[in-house]
């Protein structure tokens, strides 16, 4: 990360770059906090029938006698319903765990496309430049004049419902902050002495874009990266809640919300509130880590 | 200079008739509106006189002529659920949206500018440190959930403000709105609160980095020194400073809140236009879907093309770049 302060003795050793990095990182308590919360976020995620106390879309297991239990009601059976139940009878704590499941699922794959394809057009505009540079650029800034949630409706309103059709639409929202961001920095770098060296050993320019500048341009795209992604889990929920995202056989935390909706005007706050909090602490833990890694990465900043 | 506007209208010419053909052609490939629209029950001939009426059966080519030639007459087709032509409904829902969208708009500036002026002022006080947290929270709260917040603390738990509907609407000076009845104040209170609250983030941390920056400026320092009071350096000298910019974002920003009432508008039950789209979009209800899209893109490129023309007026480097 370039300047180093030699104040400090430890300092004075160059450290590793990951090591230099979780110095770095750990500066912040908030940010360390954050990124503990985000990783128990995703272990779950990523182990929710294994932690789960029920399965919520297995029929068999959820009885609509126990619709619309508070927070830590007990069934018949013994059953623990830590947070409630919703109008079919699931267990809100489990149907939470499935729907950050799919909620980061959907926001971290196409959040990872979108970051590929967008690195791509970015860094070929700026490495090619002339009319191709212009073309794309041009479609980047319209895209980017118009409200994110607008640009999802248009393509959910052309393409309908379904998975695979809010991820296309995520993707096709979020690639033009990629794009934009890798220009930026694939600009700075491609006048640099290292690219020229490759071009004089007469490299393709497949290779000199993919293992030469990319490497150089990926701090910037990681920042954005991690508040596109959160943004992303946000603007899936609000999809979903509006019914207009994913279907109702993948429930995500926006669903979710959704349904617990028409059960709050009579007082079931529990079944719209707990997948709402997870949501929060989701998004809020992510954009916490995504800001501090973008003041981590601003050089000017002192680094 | 008329050069740079004439280019940059056209160009907004140009982006509005791309959208309208991404648009229509996109719509036009969504599922099957004659199963949508048609009573099951109705029998062969019922169901080719409504094909026919609606000119479903019509390429789609021959479709987006029509629809290209009688947009710029103003007719955008009529409502399949509604029967009544697409823009005549919109256009009766827009007042509802805008009125929304300048009470939030207003909401922002009237709490987010002095919240902000505050948090520049005493950046290290436990105050300050709790608006710049609230307005972190701000940004990352999705609207549609505070919205549902909004509506369980103040109209279920404490039943103070109504969650749905526009209330009595009154007239003044020939507008007729709801902010000029009490019953109306009440219902537009929340929504417009939740509306503005992104805004609100956003307005705050300009208002605090702006004072931060300015502050520091030599004429707040003479001010000072010629023994004008804080109020005056900070009412006068300050904040017609810290304005400019934030003036200049909620220009072009006043769009998105206008697209981001869609999410508004239907948790609270606003009756806009945008809660006629989603509507809409849910119903197949191609023509007003169309007619939506064209209209809010219209409002975008006329704002964008209004705040470029600003911009070059006011900085001639920016003309010039676009020339070259």
């Amino acid at each position: 990360m370039g300047l180093t302060k030699t104040t400090k003795l430890e300092e004075q050793i160059p450290a590793s770059g990951l090591k230099k990095f979780w110095a770095d990182y750990s500066e912040s308590p908030l940010a360390v906090a954050a990124l503990i919360i985000f990783l128990t976020i995703l272990f779950i995620a990523i182990f929710a029938p294994f932690i789960s106390p029920t399965n919520p879309y297995d029929l068999a297991s959820v009885d609509i006698m126990n619709s619309r239990l508070p927070p830590g009601s007990e069934d018949f059976s013994g059953n623990l319903f830590v947070l409630g139940t919703d109008g079919a009878g699931r267990d809100m704590l489990s149907s939470i765990f499935y729907g950050l499941r799919v909620s980061l699922g959907v926001g971290a794959f196409s959040g990872l496309v979108a970051l590929i394809f967008g690195a791509m057009m970015g860094l070929s505009a700026a490495y090619f430049g002339g009319r191709y540079e212009t073309l794309v650029m041009r479609i980047v800034d319209i895209q980017l004049s118009f409200p994110s949630i607008l640009m999802a409706l248009v393509i959910l309103a052309i393409f309908g419902k379904g998975v695979e059709k809010t991820i296309i639409a995520l993707i096709l929202v979020q690639w033009a902050y990629y794009a934009r961001a890798a220009r930026a920095s694939a600009l700075v770098e491609k006048n640099k002495e290292y690219v020229e060296a490759a071009r004089c050993l007469a490299l393709s320019d497949r290779r000199i874009i993919l293992s030469h500048i990319t490497p150089n341009c990926m701090a910037p795209l990681i920042v954005v990266g991690t508040l596109q992604t959160a943004h992303a889990i946000s603007l899936e929920a609000t999809l979903s809640f509006l019914g207009l995202g994913l279907p109702i056989t993948e429930p995500s935390l926006g669903l979710l919300i959704g349904n617990g909706f028409e059960f709050m005007y009579s007082g079931d706050y529990w079944i719209s509130i707990f997948p709402g909090i997870a949501l929060l602490i989701t998004i809020v833990s992510i954009n916490l880590v995504g800001d501090h890694l973008r003041d981590i990465f601003n050089p000017r900043l002192q680094r | 200079m008329t050069a740079f506007i004439l280019r940059r209208s056209l160009q907004s010419v140009f982006v509005l008739f791309v959208m309208s053909l991404l648009v229509f052609i996109g719509v036009n490939l969504v599922g099957n509106p004659v199963d949508m629209l048609i009573n099951p029950e109705a029998d062969q001939a019922e169901i080719e006189r409504v094909i026919r009426d609606l000119g479903l059966d019509r390429p789609v080519a021959e479709q987006y002529w029509f629809f290209l030639i009688n947009a710029f007459q103003g007719d955008l087709g009529k409502s399949f659920v509604f029967g009544e032509p697409a823009l005549k409904l919109i256009i009766q829902r827009m007042p509802a949206t805008f009125e929304l969208a300048l009470f939030s708009l207003l909401l922002a500036i009237v709490f987010g500018i002095p919240l902000g002026i505050y948090a520049g002022l005493k950046p290290d006080s436990k105050i300050s440190k709790t608006i710049m947290a609230g307005s972190i929270l701000g940004f990352s709260m999705p609207t549609f959930w505070v919205g549902i917040i909004l509506i369980m603390f103040f109209a279920v738990h404490l039943g103070w403000l109504p969650s749905t509907g526009r209330g009595e609407l009154g007239t003044f000076l020939g507008v007729t709105s709801s902010i000029f009845t009490l019953d109306g104040l009440s219902h537009i209170f929340l929504p417009a609160f939740n509306l503005a609250l992104f805004k609100l983030s956003s307005v705050i941390r300009l208002a605090r980095a702006g004072t931060r920056e300015i502050i520091l400026q030599d004429y707040i320092k003479f001010a000072r020194a010629k023994g004008l009071s804080e109020t005056r350096v900070i009412n006068v000298h300050l904040l017609k400073n810290i304005l400019i910019p934030i003036v200049t974002v909620i220009g072009l920003e006043f769009g998105s809140l206008i697209a981001f009432s869609t999410v508004t508008e239907t948790v609270f039950a606003w009756p806009g236009m945008g809660k006629l789209i989603i509507e809409a979009i849910y119903n197949l209800d191609r023509p007003i879907v169309v007619a939506y899209l064209m209209i809010i893109v219209f409002i975008f490129v006329t704002l964008n093309l209004i705040v470029d023309i600003t911009y070059s007026v006011l900085d001639p480097r920016v003309r010039i770049k676009g020339e070259a």
